[in-house]
């Protein structure tokens, strides 16, 4: 199960193609992310971000390239990897409440027919108190605000105990106390040495939250450490010439 | 009334009536709410139109009208629609709704031809399959029942079986997948037990009726609670409740079809459920709208009062209507409210004060909702 | 004319009418509406019969209308209260008017011509024996109704073609022009409706939705231009017709039922060989 590559590598994408219909989506994506990386996905709307995420956990078809995490094809490694989806993939209405979403990180080990009974209840109950959530795990799920939802699925990626996390945007439209407590959250997982690729908006904060960035535009721009790769030119090739404000904001913050 | 009752349960035919409905309105309440919640609530109109032609061939490939051989063929052609549905709008540029309604017509049409074909042919006794069109609740026989009582045992228990898949499913299929349930089989499964759910009651309510079956009780159950195995709970006891009272007053009534009369009863408790379930209902946001209303006025009219007091040495000053009008609009009948509720008194007939607790709750209010002190 | 030919123009004059505004329907992604409308207009009729007593007054296009026109309404309101969704929504509205109108049938009118099988599957062939004299000609009724819907769905399309046209493809920027979508929606619905009523005396409403989706869906594999979906979808249409007639004809069987199983074969022959049959662009990427 430990072969070479898995040592130093949590995920390894060859010559990744995903095309809707016609359309290529993404092109040739070479990227591969060492362990106990905090990885930020950026890249402008239509760049391919989320479909790169979804390719990976094997959510879209996939029309050529290979991945590989931990060593493995993600068919085979699914436990090791958990997943944050956007907010707005599902039903807020839907009649459940904070507690049994949380529990449905748990559905996947716990195996056919079997009910989730009171150590799977512990385990998101630790988990709502890691995103600072307990005091709502009775709450009807539609009385959430946006940051609440954003950590109710944090803390079902987190009762799964995954190696890697992949998080589709989850700095989305939330509010202040949140996102520091996801900052904090992202800090924790580094430290114990999980890997996590976050689909990322904000341009501002990726020097202070990342340590990896990977630049996307249909094609891999760059990808590898914030000091290396975050880079006026880099962002230039990635975004266009729309990032002029950016230039400041670079020499600013340049260690 | 009661007696009318009574002696309509004493009949034989009624009571096979009244179980067959209760049965149905068990299933297809039950099975409904996954429908609604997977936005699926017109999929239960197409399966049942689809169902049609099915009944149609599996009567002329074996001559036979035996329900379970009926049921089976209107199945199989339910299953193959909502194959169909998936294919189109998986496949080409056509959208999900349009693939909904050119199935429901196309099969529907297709079926009402093979069942005229049928007709017309000298050798085939082919009454009866035209009671699946607006059903026939009164024709409804022992063997219809225990072939309803059949497959409805075998849908619930799957569903109990599956039940944490299938919520987790409807929730979210993406995470379902990602936590390694194979989804697409799981879809399948809870299609076929849709389209199970479909085929026992047509008989009953007919094609055309049968999603209000499938959605209205659901519908009804959502409002009354937040937990999906209540909903469930309640939805099938809301399809048996009016199951039952459809075929009572279709008994009662002279000339009232079975179908339909199930349909209007299942309707009126939508309608009670959206008007007057208890959080959820239209009655009760509208108090609570109300409410609010009244609480943000007697506030803003304290907080004025409290304002202007403060730039008086004493904070009981009082102050002028009008001065209190120009400021938030017509305080008149909030003042008369902060009277009863004892935050503010009169002094003449044109002058307000602050009383003690007034004062209290206005530097509170000043505090925490506008973070500035006196 | 011959009892043949004049029903294959009915059926023609039917399915023209009802691809025209079906185009508006699939493209708004309403097609499930116009199975609605089709029932839900059945207490209008009813209520309107019950106190003309007359089953071929104008009236009774009108209270279709108007029962049209409420269907989508109450869905609206269902929806926007947020207790419900608009497909929930729609699957509760019109079983509840479709059995309200099934009931008033029943208990109120229980003897005349109006069963609920005739509405909802209608017969084509008697359409010839239902007549009216018009400018001295002896012509069936169901002819001169179509042909005045027809011209009607015709008129109001060419008239407001570009205020559709960009309701249908960007609602806000239509208001944004003081277009007013809301009115030319209930328009459009209200025109959905009358043709639902003028074409269900002659072949049912299920039939309706048939003609009003499926040539509409096929002219939406052929071609991207709306002008030419319209064209397309009035050609198909008489396709439609005139080999539904035929195929019913052959096998003695319903013709509206045949002319629905026309519908899906044609729309089958499209599929196969359309140009252009992947999803292309059209699916959303996040």
């Amino acid at each position: 199960m430990n072969d070479i590559h898995s040592d130093e590598t949590a995920i390894e994408v060859r010559d990744l193609t995903v095309a809707y219909g016609q359309q290529p989506v993404l092109w040739d994506v070479d990227v591969s992310v060492p362990k106990g990386v905090l990885l930020a996905v950026l890249g402008p709307n239509g760049a391919g971000k989320t479909t790169f995420i979804k390719s990976i956990l094997d959510l879209v078809p996939v029309a050529g390239g290979s991945i590989r995490i931990h060593g493995r094809p993600y068919r085979r490694n699914r436990s090791r990897v958990a997943y944050v989806p956007q907010r707005g993939s599902v039903d807020w209405d839907f009649p459940t409440h904070v507690l049994d979403v949380v529990e449905m990180g748990t559905y996947g080990r716990l195996g056919w027919f079997r009910r989730p009974g009171a150590a799977e209840r512990e385990q998101a109950l630790k988990a709502l108190a890691q995103v600072e959530m307990t005091a709502y795990a009775h709450r009807q799920i539609s009385q959430l605000s946006g940051g609440q939802q954003q950590r109710v699925f944090l803390a079902r990626a987190l009762v799964q105990d995954a190696e890697v996390y992949l998080m589709d945007e989850p700095f989305q439209g939330v509010d202040a106390t949140t996102e520091r407590t996801i900052v904090e959250l992202l800090k924790r997982l580094r430290e114990r040495g999980k890997t996590v690729v976050v689909v990322h908006h904000d341009l501002q904060t990726v020097q202070e939250y990342f340590d990896h960035v990977l630049l996307l535009n249909g094609r891999r721009i760059a990808a590898g450490p914030v000091a290396e790769v975050f880079t006026e030119e880099n962002l230039r090739a990635t975004y266009g010439g729309r990032v002029a404000f950016l230039s400041s904001l670079l020499t600013q913050r340049a260690p | 009334m009661m007696d009318a009752i009574s002696t309509l349960f004493s009949d034989y035919t009624v009571r096979t009536v009244a179980l067959g409905a209760t049965l149905l309105g068990i299933t297809a309440g039950a099975l409904g709410c996954f429908a609604m919640l997977r936005r699926q609530s017109l999929l239960g109109d197409a399966i049942s139109h689809a169902a049609l032609p099915g009944i149609a061939i599996a009567f002329l490939i074996t001559g036979s009208k035996s329900p379970l051989v009926l049921v089976l063929g209107a199945g199989l052609a339910g299953w193959f629609g909502t194959f169909l549905i998936t294919g189109l709008t998986r496949r080409t540029r056509i959208t999900h709704d349009t693939a909904l309604a050119m199935l429901l017509s196309v099969f529907f049409g297709f079926g009402l031809m093979l069942l005229t074909f049928i007709q017309r042919r000298p050798d085939a006794n082919q009454a009866g399959l035209d009671s699946f069109l607006f059903g026939q609740a009164a024709a409804l026989m022992q063997r219809d029942i225990q072939v309803m009582f059949g497959i409805g045992c075998v849908v619930l228990f799957l569903m109990t079986l599956f039940w944490k898949e299938f919520k987790l499913i409807s929730f979210d299929a993406e995470a379902a997948h990602t936590l390694g349930l194979p989804v697409r089989a799981l879809d399948h499964l809870l299609t076929a037990l849709f389209v199970s759910a479909i085929v026992i009651g047509l008989q009953t309510v007919g094609v055309v009726l049968m999603s209000a079956m499938i959605i209205a009780p659901a519908a009804a159950a959502r409002q009354w609670t937040d937990r999906l195995w209540v909903m469930m709970g309640l939805a099938a006891f809301f399809g048996a409740v009016s199951g039952v009272g459809g075929v009572l007053s279709s008994g009662l009534v002279p000339h009232l079809p079975t179908g339909p009369a199930i349909v209007l009863f299942i309707s009126a408790i939508v309608v009670f459920s959206l008007l007057f379930a208890p959080n959820r209902g239209l009655a009760f946001r509208m108090m609570r709208q109300w409410r609010s209303g009244q609480e943000f006025r007697v506030d803003a009219v304290l907080v004025d009062m409290y304002r202007l007091a403060s730039q008086h040495e004493t904070v009981d000053h009082p102050h002028s209507e009008q001065v209190l009008n120009a400021m938030s609009g017509n305080a008149r009948r909030t003042l008369h409210l902060l009277e009863t509720l004892g935050l503010a008194q009169r002094i003449d007939d044109e002058h307000w004060a602050l009383t003690e607790s007034g004062t209290e709750r206005a530097r509170g209010l000043v505090e925490k909702r506008w973070g500035e002190g006196p | 004319m011959s009892a043949s030919l004049e029903i294959q123009l009915i059926a023609v004059l039917v399915a023209v009418a009802c691809a025209l505004p079906g185009v508006f329907l699939i493209l708004r992604g309403m097609a499930m509406m116009s199975d609605a409308i089709s029932h839900a207009i059945l207490p209008g009729i009813v209520i309107a019969f019950l106190i003309t007593g007359n089953l071929s007054s104008g009236w009774l296009i009108l209270g279709a209308g108007l029962s049209g026109v409420l269907t989508v309404a109450l869905v609206e309101v269902l929806r926007t209260t947020g207790l419900l969704k608009e497909d929930a929504a729609i699957g509760i509205v019109f079983p509840a008017l479709f059995s309200l109108g099934v009931v008033l049938i029943a208990v109120f009118a229980g003897d005349v011509h109006l069963d609920t099988d005739a509405v909802l599957l209608g017969e084509l062939a008697f359409a010839p024996f239902d007549r009216h004299v018009i400018l001295g000609r002896e012509v069936p009724r169901a002819a001169v109704v179509m042909a005045i819907i027809l011209v009607i769905n015709a008129a109001f399309i060419t008239l407001f073609y570009k205020e559709l046209k960009m309701s249908t493809f960007d609602v806000a920027l239509a208001s944004s022009f003081g277009f007013a979508p809301s009115v030319l929606h209930y328009g459009l619905m209200a025109l959905v409706s009358t043709t639902a009523v003028g074409a269900f005396d002659a072949v049912g409403s299920i039939l309706v939705v048939a003609l009003m989706v499926a040539p509409p869906a096929a002219a939406y594999l052929l071609t991207r231009r709306l002008s030419s979906m319209l064209v397309w979808s009035a050609l198909i249409g008489c396709l439609v017709a005139v080999g539904g007639y035929w195929m019913a004809r052959l096998l003695d069987a319903s013709i509206a039922g045949s002319m629905a199983t026309m519908a899906g074969i044609l729309f089958m022959i499209v599929l196969a060989f359309a140009p252009s049959r992947s999803s292309g662009s059209r699916r959303g990427r996040a």
